[in-house]
């Protein structure tokens, strides 16, 4: 908890709410630039850092070898890859530059404590694109919170903001809970970098239906959306589609909010997937990752009660990365039904119709292999082979949610957008601004991009505002 | 079954459940020996956990970086559960067994038998008193220094001997090449496992800020005990040449022993106040008493022989002849079930390590 008399005791340069890694960029910045910047983070200090704290790598524009990424990854090969997983769903004046700024950030990084290592074992395919963080998300936000702190910013914890007050076009000051006390805050500039909305699960099942009460969070506790709902209704221009959120299938038994990286599930092309029911209902060997990554949320959050079961045999088992828990497993398949709350004898019947229609063929777990079923709806286009070898073993699937694609409309130089305008003195960086550039889809390690780049820009544009 | 390896199984236990979430996490994997290793396997055996516990040197960037320490449920604290596992082990290999818990956990037992080894020594420079002799052996002749000394340091040898034999036979340990060994002594003379990856050194003192003072302090101890060993063995060899004691500061012994000396008492003393400013809860506070102990008798061992040296030829000889000998005595006799034992842990940790990297790299 914080001593709520320092913040109400002066009018700051610079007012940043949030304290992921956006927040951190644009406190740095700030500061650097010689103003007064308070930054206010609603999550205690274990839990500070949002999302930012599970992330794990930065998507980087490089024109040839730069610290630990190889090759080269340019401006046009960079877009492509945006293009391919938003559909098009993008601002491409800002996608743009976020890719080439994220070029000149890398460096920057290294400069404020951010230390970066060779992709990650079971993440070959993102060594020439993505720069890994030296022990993670969590040691990125450490390294800025000391970094802001050697630069004289003042950190809150546990200080959330609950509205933001705005007189024509112009921030004034924000209201501020900590515990049962509150406080107005008075700043001359405001950086908004607060996240996305979606561990308010009220919020998330007024848009996406009551099924969403049953999806796990895959992030923080912590964005609830306060302050862009706030900002929404106060006329601010909002991007993004307000019922979407990025959902991956994750093990079930993962915790409500914050499971991270670990609940992820890498099983599914090699299994078959069944329903509540012992039904399948979609091809899990479609595609590879991350494209499969980024459907199976949504697959799995139609079914009944958003729950799916993933089934694989002794051959496979080994396949894919170590899943957080053990998996369950029986000697037979009605046995690990048994086991899995399943009815036995329809799960029984699907694998066995499912092995009768596998093929002879050659299996290639890192490549589409081609090894398809014949004679069945869902098809299994790829991977196919029966599952006959016990034992056998089953993990439960629910949809994680891990952001929200509703935002705040920005401009090029990061400016909150107004109805008639940008608002004076008010800038967004990070996942409450996303939705400008990545509307649809998922790209590893671009959420840190658009926070970093943005998160730079809001903080030197908020201290040249000041000056 | 008895509780204590009730207690045994339960540490296993959490042992095993957070290595499995590291495993599906691996952000970890650039700190350390440790996370590499872990990944390597799937399931993990009680040896492989006794493995990767004597691997870590509790550097703590692990700790600082997770996601999953507490309030989080996962409530990951993996330098404390592999910290708590390592003491576990030495206890359970140590022969005698109830010594190791005695001296591991208990800081005043070890200055308990320093005490005993001070009195020892006085009674020998009362009792045993030489004719005639020059230097220190006016007071306490070369023979009976042998006759104390050797057995003080072969016993504990032989301790140790059966001790990492128990160990190499739980990791699953195979014959040892020049090549394991050489692989072992570079990551330990460097210190590897304290640099955090990139040289930026380990999150000890100061919390989640990288620091290399533990690091060094630790190279200053282990280079200054090495050189007052080799001093000691050099002085040995002359003896037994037909060049004894006294040595002047030219001379082998004493160009070794005292920049040894110098170092081991810095070195010893960084880590005590390093160890005060660490979180107590990220290493195993059951024996946080007899490190410090440990330490304490390092440091004065070193101390005491420096001042030994600077009072060549004054009355405060004998006094200062018995605390250093009693120093010395406590420290051989309990090495085997101090934290003295986890340098030969760590080493054979080291050299099973790069057994398993031989043998992955085929």
């Amino acid at each position: 908890m914080t001593d709520l008399s320092e913040i109400a005791g002066k009018t700051w340069d610079v007012i940043v709410v949030g304290g992921g890694n956006a927040a951190l960029c644009a406190a740095i910045e700030a500061a650097e630039a010689g103003t007064s910047v308070l930054l206010l983070e609603s999550a205690p200090k274990p839990y500070r850092g949002g999302n930012s704290r599970h992330t794990r790598n930065f998507r980087c524009m490089h024109e040839g070898p730069l610290s630990v990424l190889t090759g080269s990854y340019g401006e046009d090969e960079y877009f492509d890859d945006l293009i391919k997983v938003t559909g098009g769903e993008t601002d491409e004046t800002l996608a743009r530059m976020t890719i080439r700024e994220s070029e000149r950030c890398l460096p920057w990084m290294e400069a404020h404590g951010v230390r970066f290592q060779p992709s990650l074992s079971g993440t070959l395919s993102l060594g020439r694109t993505n720069a890994f963080f030296l022990g993670g998300g969590k040691a990125l936000v450490n390294a800025y919170y000391n970094t802001a702190e050697d630069l004289g910013v003042t950190v809150a914890y546990e200080a959330e903001v609950t509205h933001i007050s705005i007189t024509d076009d112009h921030f004034e000051s924000a209201d501020v809970r900590s515990g049962n006390e509150q406080v107005n805050a008075r700043g001359r500039t405001l950086v908004m970098a607060s996240g996305g909305f979606q561990a308010d699960l009220d919020w998330l099942a007024e848009a996406w239906g009551p099924a969403a009460r049953n999806f796990l969070i895959r992030g923080t506790p912590y964005n609830r959306g306060v302050v862009l709902k706030d900002m929404l209704g106060q006329g601010a221009v909002s991007v993004g589609d307000p019922t979407q959120c990025h959902a991956v299938a994750i093990d079930g038994r993962g915790p409500r909010y914050d499971g991270g990286i670990v609940t992820r599930l890498d099983c599914v092309p090699f299994s078959i997937v069944v329903n509540r029911n012992g039904e399948r209902f979609y091809d899990e060997g479609e595609d590879v990752w991350p494209k499969r990554y980024a459907i199976w949320g949504r697959l799995v959050a139609a079914e009944p009660d958003q729950v799916a079961y993933s089934i694989i045999d002794a051959k496979s088992i080994d396949a894919f990365m170590p899943s957080v828990y053990p998996p369950e497993q029986a000697d037979t398949i009605e046995g690990l039904a048994q086991r899995l709350g399943l009815p036995g004898a329809k799960v029984k019947e699907t694998v066995e119709t499912f092995n009768a229609a596998c093929r002879p063929g050659d299996f290639a777990p890192t490549e589409l292999d081609g090894l398809a079923t014949e004679g069945i709806t869902p098809a299994k286009t790829n991977w196919a082979r029966p599952i006959t070898e016990p034992p056998f073993y089953g993990y439960p699937l629910r949809p994680g949610v891990t952001f929200t694609y509703l935002g705040l409309k920005v401009d090029e130089r990061a400016r909150v957008s107004g109805g008639y305008g940008p608002f004076q003195n008010i800038w967004a960086a990070g996942e409450v601004m996303a939705g400008s550039i990545l509307g649809k889809g998922y790209l590893a390690g671009f959420g840190m991009t658009i926070g970093t780049v943005f998160g730079r820009l809001a903080g030197r544009e908020a201290a040249a505002h000041v000056r | 079954m008895s509780a204590s390896s009730d207690k045994v199984d339960e540490l296993l236990a959490d042992g095993r459940r957070q290595v499995e979430i590291c495993n599906a996490c691996r952000y970890c994997e650039g700190f350390c020996s440790v996370f590499p290793a872990i990944t390597r396997k799937r399931q993990f055996a009680d040896g492989d956990l006794t493995q990767l516990a004597n691997l870590c040197h509790n550097c703590r960037a692990c700790y600082y970086a997770c996601q999953y320490t507490e309030p989080h449920e996962f409530a990951l604290n993996l330098p404390r559960v592999l910290a708590e596992l390592r003491v576990q082990s030495w206890e359970r290999f140590a022969w005698p067994g109830p010594l190791a818990r005695l001296f591991q956990r208990n800081g005043s037992a070890l200055g308990i038998a320093m005490a005993l080894g001070f009195a020892l020594i006085l009674f020998a420079l009362q009792a045993l008193r030489p004719e005639s002799g020059e230097g220190f052996y006016a007071h306490l002749s070369h023979g009976v220094m042998v006759a104390i000394f050797l057995p003080a340091f072969l016993l504990p040898l032989v301790a140790i001997g059966i001790g990492l034999r128990r160990n190499w036979r739980e990791v699953g340990g195979q014959a040892v090449t020049w090549s394991h060994l050489a692989h072992a002594a570079a990551n330990a003379g460097r210190l590897q496992e304290l640099s955090g990856g990139q040289g930026q050194g380990c999150n000890f003192e100061k919390e989640d800020r990288f620091s290399n003072a533990r690091r060094h302090a630790h190279q200053a101890t282990l280079w200054g005990f090495l050189l007052c060993f080799a001093a000691t063995s050099s002085g040995t060899v002359l003896h037994y040449a037909g060049w004894p004691a006294p040595y002047g500061l030219f001379s082998l012994p004493k160009l070794l022993g005292v920049p040894g000396g110098l170092l081991l008492v810095i070195g010893a003393v960084g880590l005590l106040v390093l160890k005060t400013k660490a979180d107590r809860n990220l290493g195993a506070p059951s024996v946080w008493s007899g490190e410090m102990g440990f330490v304490l008798l390092l440091a004065l061992t070193g101390a005491s022989g420096l001042a030994l040296y600077a009072a060549t030829g004054t009355s405060l000889v004998p006094a200062l002849l018995a605390v250093h000998l009693g120093a010395v005595l406590a420290f051989f006799l309990t090495t085997p079930y101090s934290k003295m034992a986890h340098g030969f842990y760590r080493f054979a940790a080291l050299v099973r390590e790069a057994q398993i990297k031989a043998a992955s790299r085929g």
